[in-house]
């Protein structure tokens, strides 16, 4: 047996997360202001207004900025994959590969294309025609995020694939089964409404602080007017579809609904945690039936059980009882133990051993067999991986204050939105609210950041959810490097981060044209 | 009429790279980061792991994955 050392897997893990969370910053930005100024450059060529196309170039600025600093960053994470996680590579590559292919030519084709026309245009192409390049670089952009989502959805929700072991690779045998899984679809929608979310309030705080310096008032006050609409209209899609995720993450990913609900102990018509506070030392192998975990809470009624299955009176796991298994399904099925999914894992495992094996010596019988045994308990593979069942316990403490950060934050947001799109110019004399404009631009990027850490961190153990855990997929390299590396990548990032914040700092503060 | 389009599309962008401003620093910046990126990142630091044909990469992580089962 090899035993892979858990640092090797922290530092890989924390090499990745830095990376994601650092592409993070500049993709939401990227494809928020893409519609803000879209929208605006459609209200120009309605109204052929100069302030609205003078407008409209200002944002453009700050996008191409934001653009420019972000792009091939997710490439880091593709390096990442070859090397830190071959296994994992390797073990999805043809599920993987597709998506990644079609985002890297949507990415460039439409991208390359569009944006010359967008910023090298005007004047040189009809107002029509640079209108339509700007929707299609907010298009692309949209699209490219499209495909990367898709495959995030399959690592949560993995369908549309056969394992084959001859090549010990998952192979797609549906790519529309891949492409469309209601996750994909829910998380692509709640990922980018997200993202017009954080343009909009950007948007709103660099107006706001315009109004501040008594600057561009007509400028700052309609740019608000346009980013509030939108804005409202993303944190309303951004609810239902955050609404749907949860339902589907009910379904699919019990261990990650209690974990962001900091749920122990199941119960018919539970509720649902609005703030609360964990105990530092509670877990689930140490809580008493009765014993919540909690220093204080304050909780909605039945609010999870109806969020969750729209029944009021449903029952829904904790933690305990997704370890101890036992408890009814939603398809009527009864849930397996921890203890009974590791050893279908095993079982798992051992077959495609077993078919190797047959396989190097040309034994068809043998394989014949041994491939039945994997294909009936392929579905628990990565559960052969688990040394004990509270592997599959996620940090409980991180996913539940990130859930609350990142749906706090968004309600404030609506909140923050509404006043300004109620005020409309009377914003201009309260000056705590234009402050408070300017102070939600960091609090939506930690919103933005949290919603992934909840998804991400909600999901540990697992790569791919149930066939692969982390200690499977990654590479044996030697920790040393990976820690090297991930310092090189801190550094490199943080300066990047500066160079960007001195860039667009400098353009702000020019401001626009009008 | 080909040929009018091709410099049309030369010009246009031959235009709108000299007119730039601040596009010019942005640029700067892209070329400098995918040179850090695949010059030296790709190539020091993310060497594939798996080496080798299809079969022995495909035989690389069958024993693995199957050696670090517990």
């Amino acid at each position: 047996m090899e035993v892979i050392d858990s640092s090797l897997i922290d530092w890989s893990r924390a090499q990745f997360a830095l990376t994601a969370m650092y592409h993070w910053i500049f993709v939401p930005l990227t494809l928020g202001l893409g519609v803000v100024m879209a929208v605006m450059e459609t209200i120009y060529y309605r109204t052929r207004d100069v302030f609205w196309r003078e407008t409209a170039k200002f944002w453009m600025k700050l996008f191409a900025i934001n653009f420019a600093m972000g792009i091939a960053t997710g490439l880091i994470l593709e390096f990442q994959f070859g090397t830190n996680w071959s296994n994992y590579s390797w073990f999805v590559g043809d599920i993987f590969g597709a998506p990644l292919a079609i985002e890297g030519m949507v990415a460039f084709f439409m991208e390359s294309t569009f944006v010359a026309v967008m910023y090298f245009g005007w004047n040189k192409v009809s107002k029509r025609a640079h209108l339509t390049a700007t929707w299609m670089t907010s298009l692309g952009a949209t699209l490219s995020a499209l495909w990367i989502l898709v495959a995030n959805a399959w690592m949560q929700y993995p369908v549309g694939m056969h394992f084959n072991p001859e090549t010990v690779r998952n192979e797609m045998a549906d790519f529309w089964t891949v492409a469309l899984s209601p996750v994909a679809i829910m998380k692509f929608s709640h990922a980018v409404s997200s993202c017009w979310l954080l343009g909009t309030i950007f948007v709103v705080g660099v107006s706001c602080w315009y109004l501040i310096k008594g600057r561009h008032e007509r400028f700052a006050l309609s740019s608000i007017k346009v980013a509030a609409i939108i804005g409202l209209l993303a944190t309303a899609i951004v609810s239902y579809t955050g609404h749907k995720s949860a339902s589907q993450v009910a379904q699919h990913q019990p261990m990650k609904l209690a974990a962001a609900e900091g749920y122990y102990h199941g119960e018919h018509g539970a509720g649902l945690v609005a703030v609360g506070m964990l105990r530092p030392n509670a877990s689930w192998d140490n809580l008493d039936e009765g014993d919540s975990g909690f220093h204080w809470k304050v909780e909605i009624p039945s609010l999870l059980s109806i969020l969750a299955t729209h029944d009021p009176q449903a029952f829904i796991p904790g933690i305990k009882d997704i370890l101890a298994g036992g408890y009814e399904l939603p398809d009527g099925g009864k849930a397996l133990s921890a203890q009974q999914m590791m050893q279908r894992g095993k079982l798992a495992i051992d077959a495609l051993r077993d078919f190797r094996l047959a396989m190097e010596a040309a034994d068809q019988p043998a394989m014949t067999d041994a491939r039945a045994r994997l294909d009936s308990n392929f579905k628990y593979f990565g559960y052969g991986y688990l040394r004990s069942p509270s592997d599959l316990v996620p940090p409980v403490p991180l996913v539940f204050y990130a859930f609350r950060v990142m749906v706090i934050a968004t309600a404030a947001f609506a909140f923050i939105l509404l006043i300004f799109l109620m005020l409309g110019a009377r914003v201009t004399r309260s000056r705590p609210l234009l402050w408070a404009g300017m102070a939600t631009v960091p609090l939506v990027y930690l919103a933005s950041q949290a919603g992934w850490v909840v998804s991400e961190v909600g999901r540990q153990p697992w790569a791919i959810q149930g066939i692969l855990p982390n200690t499977a997929a990654v590479s044996k390299l030697d920790v040393s490097s990976v820690q090297i590396t991930f310092f090189i990548f801190l550094t490199l990032f943080t300066l990047m981060l500066i160079a960007e914040i001195c860039i667009m700092k400098k353009s702000i503060q020019k401001g626009p044209s009008v | 009429m080909k040929f009018r389009v091709i410099v049309h599309i030369w010009r246009f962008y031959m235009e709108g790279f000299a007119s730039m401003t601040l596009g010019r620093t942005l640029w700067m910046i892209i070329i400098i980061k995918l040179i850090i990126m695949f010059g030296i990142l790709k190539i020091v630091f993310f060497p594939r792991y798996l080496q080798g044909t299809h079969e022995e990469k495909s035989q690389a992580v069958s024993t693995q994955l199957t050696d670090r089962a517990h």
